[in-house]
C-alpha cells in the first residue's frame, strides 16, 4: 500500500503538469449560492469541493482553474431544503454526484481583476458561463472571489411543478472564494 | 372619522376591523395547521409565504385597532352585566389583543431564526432581527404554536361569550358588533 502511493507520489511530480496547479484550501474556501422563493432570498452552500487553481500574475492566459463540487454535501440553507434539494427534480444527486467547472478562457480586465470563460455541468448539462474574479493576494494565498449566475432551468434543475419560477425563481447567483497557496516555483517552472 | 352610532355603538371602522381581523386570525390558523405537515412542494412554499403575508397584515390590522382605541372609548357594557363578566371580558379582550401582537411578532422571528426571511407579498422585505440559530428557531416554533392554541381557546371563551350575550342574557352585545344599530 505504502509502495504504491509512492509510486504514485513520484507519479505525479514527473509528469510535467499535473502537479503545478494547487489545490484550493478547502476550510478557508467556500461556494456558496442564493435563490429566491416567493421573493425571499435564501441562500446555501456547497460543503465539500475540490478545486485547482493556479494562478500567473504575469501571464493571465496561462492561469486556470478547474472545479469538481460534490453534490451531496450541498446545503440548502434549511434542513427541508437540504432533503429536497438532492432529489430527483433538483440535483439528482444520485445519478449526477459531482458538478464540474472548467476554465476555458483568461482574460485580464484590469489589475488583479479577471473575467474567467468556462464550462460548467451541473446534472449532465454543460453550460458556459461567464464570471467576474478579483485576486488579490492574503497572507501566503492567492484569493479568488467571484461569482456569476445561472439559470436552474437551464440544468433542469427544479423540474416538474419545480420548474415553476414564480416559486423559485429561475436565477441562481453562485458566489465563490477560492485560497490557494502561492506557488511561485511551480509558476515558474509551467512557463519554461 | 365615521359617523357615530349614537354614542354608544361601535364605529363602523372598529366593525370593518374586529371581522377582518377575525376572518384572518381564522384563515391564517388554518393555513397554519394546514401547511405544516404537507411534503415539500411549490404549494407548500406558496402557503408559508400566504400565512406569513396574512399574519403580518393581523398584525398591521392591530397595530392601527390600538390607536383607533385610544382615540375613541369603546363602548359601555350593558348596565346589568355583572362586574365579574365585565372583568372577563375586559381581561380576555386584552389577551386577544395581546396575542394579535406576539403571535405575529413570534411567527416573524421564529421564521428569522430558520434563515427565512419574511418579504410581505414577496416585495417588502421586512428585515430580520435574529441571526439563524437552530435552537432558536424550534424554541420560536414551540411558542408560536402554544400562543396559538392560547389564542384558539381564548377565541372559543369569546365565540361564546358572544353566544351568551346574544341568546342568554338577550343584550346588545353581538348585535353591536355586528353593525345592528347598537342599543335601542
Ligand atoms: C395572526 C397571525 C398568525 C396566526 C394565527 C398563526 C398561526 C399559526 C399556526 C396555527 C401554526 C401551526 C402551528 C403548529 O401546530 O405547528 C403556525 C405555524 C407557523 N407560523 Fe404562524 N401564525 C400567524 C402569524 C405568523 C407570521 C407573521 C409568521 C412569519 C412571519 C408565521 C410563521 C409561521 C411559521 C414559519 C410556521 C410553521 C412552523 C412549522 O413549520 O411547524 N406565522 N402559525
Ligand atoms: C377570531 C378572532 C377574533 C378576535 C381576535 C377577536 C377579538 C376581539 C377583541 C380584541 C374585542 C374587543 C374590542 C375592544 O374592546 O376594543 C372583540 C370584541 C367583540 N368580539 Fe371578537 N374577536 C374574534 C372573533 C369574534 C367572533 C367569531 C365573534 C362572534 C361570534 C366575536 C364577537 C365579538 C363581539 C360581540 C365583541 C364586542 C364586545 C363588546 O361590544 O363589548 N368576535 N373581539
Amino acid at each position: 500500500m505504502k509502495r504504491l502511493a509512492a509510486l504514485f507520489l513520484t507519479m505525479l511530480i514527473f509528469i510535467p503538469g499535473a502537479l503545478y496547479s494547487a489545490p484550493v484550501e478547502r476550510d478557508k474556501s467556500s461556494i456558496s449560492f442564493l435563490t429566491r422563493q416567493m421573493g425571499v432570498p435564501v441562500s446555501g452552500s456547497f460543503k465539500r469541493f475540490d478545486a485547482d487553481v493556479s494562478h500567473d500574475p504575469k501571464d493571465a492566459g496561462k492561469s486556470r482553474a478547474s472545479i469538481t463540487i460534490y453534490m451531496d454535501e450541498v446545503d440548502a440553507g434549511s434542513d427541508d431544503g437540504t432533503v429536497e434539494i438532492k432529489r430527483k427534480p433538483w440535483f439528482d444527486v444520485k445519478n449526477h454526484p459531482k458538478a464540474e467547472f472548467v476554465s476555458s478562457s483568461i482574460k485580464e480586465l484590469g489589475p488583479g481583476r479577471y473575467e474567467v470563460a468556462g464550462k460548467m455541468t451541473i446534472k449532465g448539462r454543460t453550460r458556459e458561463v461567464l464570471a467576474p474574479v478579483a485576486v488579490k493576494k492574503d497572507g501566503g494565498l492567492w484569493l479568488f472571489e467571484g461569482g456569476f449566475t445561472i439559470n436552474r432551468l437551464d440544468f433542469s434543475i427544479g423540474e416538474g411543478p419545480w420548474a415553476d419560477t414564480g416559486t423559485v425563481d429561475d436565477k441562481v447567483e453562485v458566489r465563490f472564494r477560492l485560497l490557494a497557496p502561492v506557488e511561485e516555483k511551480n509558476n515558474k517552472r509551467r512557463l519554461k | 372619522m365615521d359617523k357615530p352610532v349614537e354614542d354608544i355603538g361601535w364605529t363602523r371602522t372598529a366593525i370593518a376591523l374586529h371581522w377582518g381581523t377575525a376572518a384572518l386570525i381564522i384563515a391564517g390558523f388554518a393555513l397554519g395547521e394546514y401547511m405544516g405537515d404537507l411534503a415539500v412542494s411549490p404549494m407548500k412554499l406558496k402557503l408559508y409565504s400566504y400565512h406569513k403575508w396574512l399574519g403580518v397584515t393581523v398584525f398591521a390590522l392591530a397595530v392601527i385597532r390600538l390607536a383607533w382605541r385610544a382615540f375613541n372609548a369603546p363602548p359601555p357594557f350593558p348596565q346589568k352585566m355583572p362586574s365579574w363578566e365585565r372583568a372577563a371580558a375586559k381581561a380576555a379582550h386584552a389577551l386577544l389583543y395581546a396575542l394579535l401582537f406576539a403571535i405575529p411578532i413570534i411567527g416573524w422571528l421564529g421564521s428569522s431564526a430558520h434563515g427565512f426571511q419574511t418579504v410581505y407579498l414577496g416585495v417588502i422585505p421586512i428585515p430580520d432581527l435574529l441571526p439563524k440559530s437552530k435552537e432558536l428557531a424550534d424554541l420560536l416554533e414551540e411558542i408560536h404554536e402554544q400562543l396559538n392554541h392560547a389564542l384558539f381557546l381564548i377565541v372559543i371563551a369569546h365565540i361564546g361569550a358572544a353566544v351568551k350575550h346574544h341568546f342568554i342574557d338577550k343584550d346588545d352585545i353581538l348585535r353591536r358588533m355586528l353593525g345592528g344599530g347598537g342599543r335601542k
